[in-house]
């Protein structure tokens, strides 16, 4: 603040008395502009970066949500908020919002669930810990679309490895991606089987940092078994980074879309639509680009709440500073 | 209360030694410092005493009872660590109840919700909370009970490590230099405080620490770690004025003891930096010994002359009541240091010539090898004087 009024007192007297381009001035008013307006340049780019990128096409979003043009489509008219009005009247969205919550519901408990454990399993180890931490962390790496492939092998009705396993134990066998009870729960576990990794490298992380000097503390002060030891010191020091492995897992659960598209389309019937599913076919499949726009928004809505949540509740009860 | 023998513990990390057998007796109620340069070994013997680390060797007994593969809690000991070790998400309460809820509540009472449902849970933790906020009163955070660790200043961190050591009143306190983290001037109140506990406690305390000034302050006696040995145990005073050994001199004392080689002309005459000192020692004429001179034995002498050191000013060091005059000697590398009194020695400059004098009955003798070579009157001093004092 004190620079720009430093540079203009300085510089307005000698503008004014010279009446002269901005090349005329004193060397050391130009010095004075070149300090004040350093930041404005030295921002610019990564500004301009921001602007094109990402804030011109929110904001085109959220105006061609109120359109209802369609991809290729010369024209298009107003229709205000009717996008939003139709989408939450569609059965098939409506099926869509809850299949994602559920998907959302099982992913998020059962990455963090696995990825602790096998983290404290890891980290409770001696040997081959490298090897183990790469095999988990490996699905991660990999593309689903691919590795969906494996899963559907394994998933098959008939040849499928998980049905010869639960036949010879005498479990009842199912067609799990043709099935609407099975569809979405299996779609989880691969949710699960994908993110696991990545939570359970986060896990490792945090484990890393909590002071040797706490666990003989809690030795010394009686909290000596593996679950005392858990409950008073490993799982509080972890919060903070649960609560990262929360929101970022809940979020790329959010943005489930390849292993839809590639195991299930959405079926049976809308059994496994999810959010972004749903999105994809409304904007390219059936050209509505107008009214995906909107789904879009609220796609939007429901991750800026996600982040929202994160920085302003739970950062404060995690964190013990 | 308990007495805490420690019995030849060895202790190696991989192939390297830490403790070399170790053994050390501990009266009952008595304030012991292990006194070491870091990665002497002393805390990690404080590990083993608390049942932290495993021993390779050797035994520890606690209160008469053999302790070895009995599990921290059950040693009856209670420990302040030196990053204090608190728990970071727990009020300080909590911190200080921890202990007592471990041994007083079941596993079943201490669960979240359910546990209060039990009989009894209630009125346990209402004698707990009661406990907890005398013990917190007495070092003064009672007013601090509900802050989180985080919101405390590295002193009141330091006394709630404490409260939660004796809240359930164990019959030994270990510390593993508690007050290194802390400023100069609350290291020095709060060891005032640690002296004051232990008077009032009148339990065993054992403290670790690489600080000579704590360890005088603090200690009935002082045990000096170099190396993973025990160099010598003994109450302060004598560490510092009747050390057993050449090293346990260099570590102890600050500006640190001058060593001067010198060999032993005749009976009662040693050779050393030019000049000749009237000592009696029990050597053969012609032994190279080592001569240990604290800076204070020395004073300022008029001129040359038998049992005086001669040698130029390199420098001069002000502290106030005294002065630490550096002086060259002839034939010697390090300097030789004087504590002379700042009214006595008034105008001493760098490159002037000093004769300084050294009281002969308070020359330390080693051979080279570093052992105490002692003299009649040490040996007088040592035993028999105690024993005409105690006879009355």
């Amino acid at each position: 603040m004190s620079e720009p009024r430093a540079f203009s007192t300085a510089c307005h007297r000698s503008l004014t008395r010279r009446g002269a381009s901005f090349l005329a001035v004193s060397p050391a008013c130009r010095q004075a502009f070149v300090v004040a307006f350093a930041g404005y340049g030295l921002a610019g780019p990564a500004v301009f970066f921001l602007l094109v990128l990402f804030l011109l096409p929110v904001v085109g979003v959220f105006f061609i949500a109120l359109t209802d043009w369609q991809l290729g489509a010369g024209s298009f008219s107003f229709v205000f908020l009717a996008n939003y009005r139709e989408a939450f009247a569609d059965p098939t969205f409506r099926a869509s919002l809850a299949n994602t919550a559920v998907y959302v519901l099982i992913v998020v408990p059962g990455t963090l669930f696995g990825g602790l454990t096998v983290a404290l399993l890891i980290e409770s180890g001696k040997s081959c810990r490298s090897f183990y931490r790469a095999i988990h962390f490996l699905p991660f790496m990999a593309t689903v679309t691919a590795m969906a492939i494996v899963w559907e092998a394994l998933l098959h009705p008939t040849i499928g490895l998980v049905n010869q396993i639960f036949a010879a134990v005498g479990l009842s066998t199912a067609n799990w991606l043709r099935n609407e009870n099975t569809v979405v729960p299996v779609l989880g576990t691969i949710g699960i089987w994908q993110n696991l990794g990545y939570a359970m490298v986060l896990f490792l992380a945090g484990l890393k940092s909590i002071p040797r000097d706490l666990y003989d503390a809690a030795d010394v002060d009686g909290a000596d078994l593996w679950i005392d030891r858990l409950r008073t010191v490993t799982l509080p020091l972890l919060g903070p980074v649960s609560m990262f492995v929360v929101i970022v897992v809940a979020l790329r659960a959010l943005e489930c879309f390849d292993a839809v598209k590639v195991l299930t389309q959405g079926g049976p019937g809308n059994a496994s639509e999810v959010l972004l599913y749903t999105l994809y076919r409304e904007s390219f499949e059936y050209l509505r680009t107008g009214y995906g726009a909107a789904l879009a928004v609220i796609f939007l809505a429901m991750v800026g709440i996600l982040t929202l949540i994160n920085a302003l509740v739970m950062d404060r009860k995690v964190h013990y500073q | 209360m308990a007495s805490v023998l420690i019995e030849s513990i060895t202790k190696a990390y991989g192939l390297t030694p830490v403790l070399r057998s170790v053994s050390l007796s501990i009266a009952d109620g008595e304030f012991l410092t292990l006194l070491g340069p870091s990665g002497c070994g002393k805390s990690t013997l404080l590990r083993i005493l608390a049942g932290l680390e495993v021993q390779d060797a050797g035994s520890v007994s606690i209160g008469e009872r053999v302790v070895d593969g009995v599990r921290p809690k059950r040693r009856d000991i209670a420990m302040v660590f030196q990053s204090y070790a608190l728990y970071p998400h727990m009020s300080v309460a909590s911190n200080i109840a921890l202990p007592l809820r471990m041994r007083r509540l079941s596993a079943l009472q201490r669960l979240p919700l359910l546990g209060r449902l039990l009989p009894r849970t209630t009125q346990i933790a209402a004698d707990i909370g009661v406990e907890v906020s005398r013990t917190a009163k007495s070092l003064g955070i009672g007013q601090l009970l509900s802050r989180k660790p985080g919101q405390l200043s590295g002193g009141q961190r330091q006394r709630v490590a404490v409260g939660r050591a004796m809240v359930r009143h164990p019959a030994v306190f270990l510390m593993d230099e508690p007050l290194s983290n802390l400023d100069a001037k609350l290291r020095v109140q709060l060891r005032a405080e640690i002296k004051e506990l232990h008077q009032r406690l009148g339990v065993t305390f054992i403290y670790v620490t690489h600080d000579q000034a704590e360890a005088m302050t603090l200690s009935d006696r002082v045990a000096v770690m170099l190396d993973g040995e025990l160099l010598q145990v003994a109450p302060p005073q004598s560490i510092y004025s009747d050390p057993d050994n050449r090293r346990v001199a260099e570590f102890i004392g600050s500006p640190k003891i001058n060593l001067l080689d010198g060999v032993m002309r005749e009976r009662g005459l040693i050779d050393v930096a030019g000049s000749t000192l009237p000592i009696e020692a029990d050597a053969l004429a012609g032994t190279p010994l080592s001569l240990g001179i604290r800076p204070e034995a020395l004073y300022l002498a008029e001129h040359a002359g038998q049992g005086v050191l001669t040698g130029s000013v390199r420098m001069v060091e002000h502290m106030g009541s005294d002065l630490f005059v550096h002086l060259d000697l002839a034939g010697i590398d390090q300097p030789l240091i004087a504590r002379l009194l700042a009214e006595r020695a008034p105008h001493i400059a760098p490159g002037q010539t000093l004769h300084v004098g050294a009281r002969p009955d308070r020359i330390l003798l080693f051979t080279r090898d570093g052992r105490r070579l002692r003299r009649e009157a040490d040996a007088v001093r040592r035993y028999v004087a105690p024993l005409r004092e105690a006879a009355g």
